[in-house]
């Protein structure tokens, strides 16, 4: 219990999440209406993934430090999780834009932005694939990982500014608040900071299932079990 | 750390092997005319959009044959050698110094045989001489350290651009708005020296996480 605590945290706020998402009032702006409502399930894929790139690349960073495997299988079972979490980012976003934009892809910086990460860490894992020693496949895996990881954030900062601050009559991203996040409606805040924490937490739950299993995995391989 | 001679005696080594050999560097500039040969037989003269565009993605791929050329060449005994006389960091800043020399050439090159396929749409040359060197420098300094990461694997050429096509993309993203200005398209006061300034602040990024990953790679 003392090391489930968070589980259960978890599943609560989700399904606070979950009943006032679409109980609570909503504020009608523009041709969002109802579907405002998709807040509370598109963001937080963006916070989880990005807490679960960041433990990646922390353990990633440990590795390098002292090569025990655990942080190796820490690092790269949390980059797998965390480029399942930026597809459903991506898919909930694209579904949210058939509907209040007209198409599921409008060259939005966030849209680039998540498409990007998902190569990253998809050449990340053809990296593991491409490597046979267990340890330079550790290390080598870490540099990347580091080197991925440094780059994606400027990615995410400089993409926005690149659609706003070009050309001086230009549109910039849709006025949307659900995107900009700065101008968030109280009403909304309520379930929105909860939504983020519980939807981090799963991540990080199914994250550490993930590499639970792939430890068995092991063990089986070696004989170990 | 780093030792300055060390750092011109590896490079001096690598640029003399170049110019004897003479392998690497005009098989690079045959790849150069041939693309944008095909390209022009392809495209005609394009006019300044497509041909921006199009200058860029040809970087692009002359800096991943460049660099893939001149880093995956050496093989691990000549990397044990160099492993025993000089450090990583010496060893790193200097094949970052060289693939950037290389780059330069080739992207003047390209550039000229650009100009005189497909046509000069852009109105200020100088302006897009600078930032055609600026884009060699960032291009090559990403993919030197990519490269660094894929003599590591297997089938080392193909998983190099895999691993560097989506990494590249922020730089040539700005790359590409930043040689609009070239064209004569108007930016707001000071976006030009904002988005140079966010290439540069990469580029630093960039050497400073070689420098600082590239001891763990050396270590074989």
């Amino acid at each position: 219990m003392r090391h489930n605590w968070w589980k259960i945290v978890s599943v609560i706020l989700l399904l606070y999440t979950f009943t006032a998402g679409f109980l609570t009032p909503v504020p009608d702006l523009g041709n969002l209406h109802q579907s405002i409502r998709n807040l509370y399930f598109h963001v937080p894929m963006w916070s989880a993934m990005m807490t679960l790139f960041s433990v990646s690349v922390f353990n990633a960073v440990r590795y390098l430090r002292t090569p025990d495997p655990r942080y190796d299988l820490l690092s790269s079972r949390y980059a797998g999780t965390g480029m399942l979490f930026s597809l459903l980012g991506l898919v909930t976003g694209m579904i949210w834009a058939r509907y209040s934009w007209g198409e599921f892809w409008s060259n939005d910086p966030k849209q680039l932005g998540t498409a990007i990460a998902i190569l990253i860490y998809l050449a990340y894992g053809v990296l593991r694939n491409s490597i046979t020693d267990l340890d330079k496949r550790g290390r080598v895996s870490a540099v990347y990982n580091i080197f991925a990881y440094c780059i994606l954030f400027p990615t995410i900062f400089i993409l926005p500014r690149m659609v706003q601050s070009l050309h001086p009559g230009g549109q910039g991203v849709e006025g949307n608040p659900g995107l900009g996040g700065d101008n968030l409606d109280p009403i909304m805040a309520r379930v929105f900071f909860p939504a983020m924490i519980g939807w981090s937490l799963l991540a990080v739950w199914i994250a550490t299932l993930q590499v639970r299993y792939s430890v068995l995995h092991e063990k089986v391989l070696n004989h170990d079990a | 750390m780093p030792h300055p001679t060390k750092i011109i005696h590896l490079l001096k080594k690598d640029i003399l092997l170049e110019l004897r050999q003479q392998y690497a560097l005009y098989g690079i500039l045959l790849y150069v005319a041939s693309t944008i040969f095909v390209l022009y037989m392809a495209m005609g003269k394009p006019d300044a959009e497509v041909w921006n565009g199009l200058f860029w993605m040809i970087q692009l791929f002359i800096c991943v044959n460049a660099v893939a050329k001149s880093f995956l060449q050496d093989s691990k005994e000549r990397m044990l050698y160099f492993y025993n006389i000089a450090g990583p960091v010496d060893f790193i800043l200097s094949k970052l110094l060289y693939n950037v020399i290389i780059m330069l050439v080739m992207s003047f090159c390209s550039l000229l045989i650009f100009c005189l396929l497909l046509g000069t749409p852009m109105q200020n040359a100088g302006l897009y001489i600078g930032i055609t060197c600026l884009g060699g420098l960032s291009l090559s300094l990403v993919f030197t350290l990519l490269a660094a990461i894929a003599s590591k694997a297997r089938q080392q050429a193909a998983l190099l651009a895999i691993l560097g096509f989506p990494l590249i993309i922020p730089q040539i993203m700005l790359l590409v708005r930043l040689s609009r200005a070239a064209f004569g398209e108007v930016f707001r006061a000071g976006a030009t020296w904002k988005i140079a300034g966010l290439l540069v602040g990469l580029d630093v990024m960039i050497v400073l996480l070689s420098i600082i990953l590239f001891p763990f790679l050396w270590k074989d």
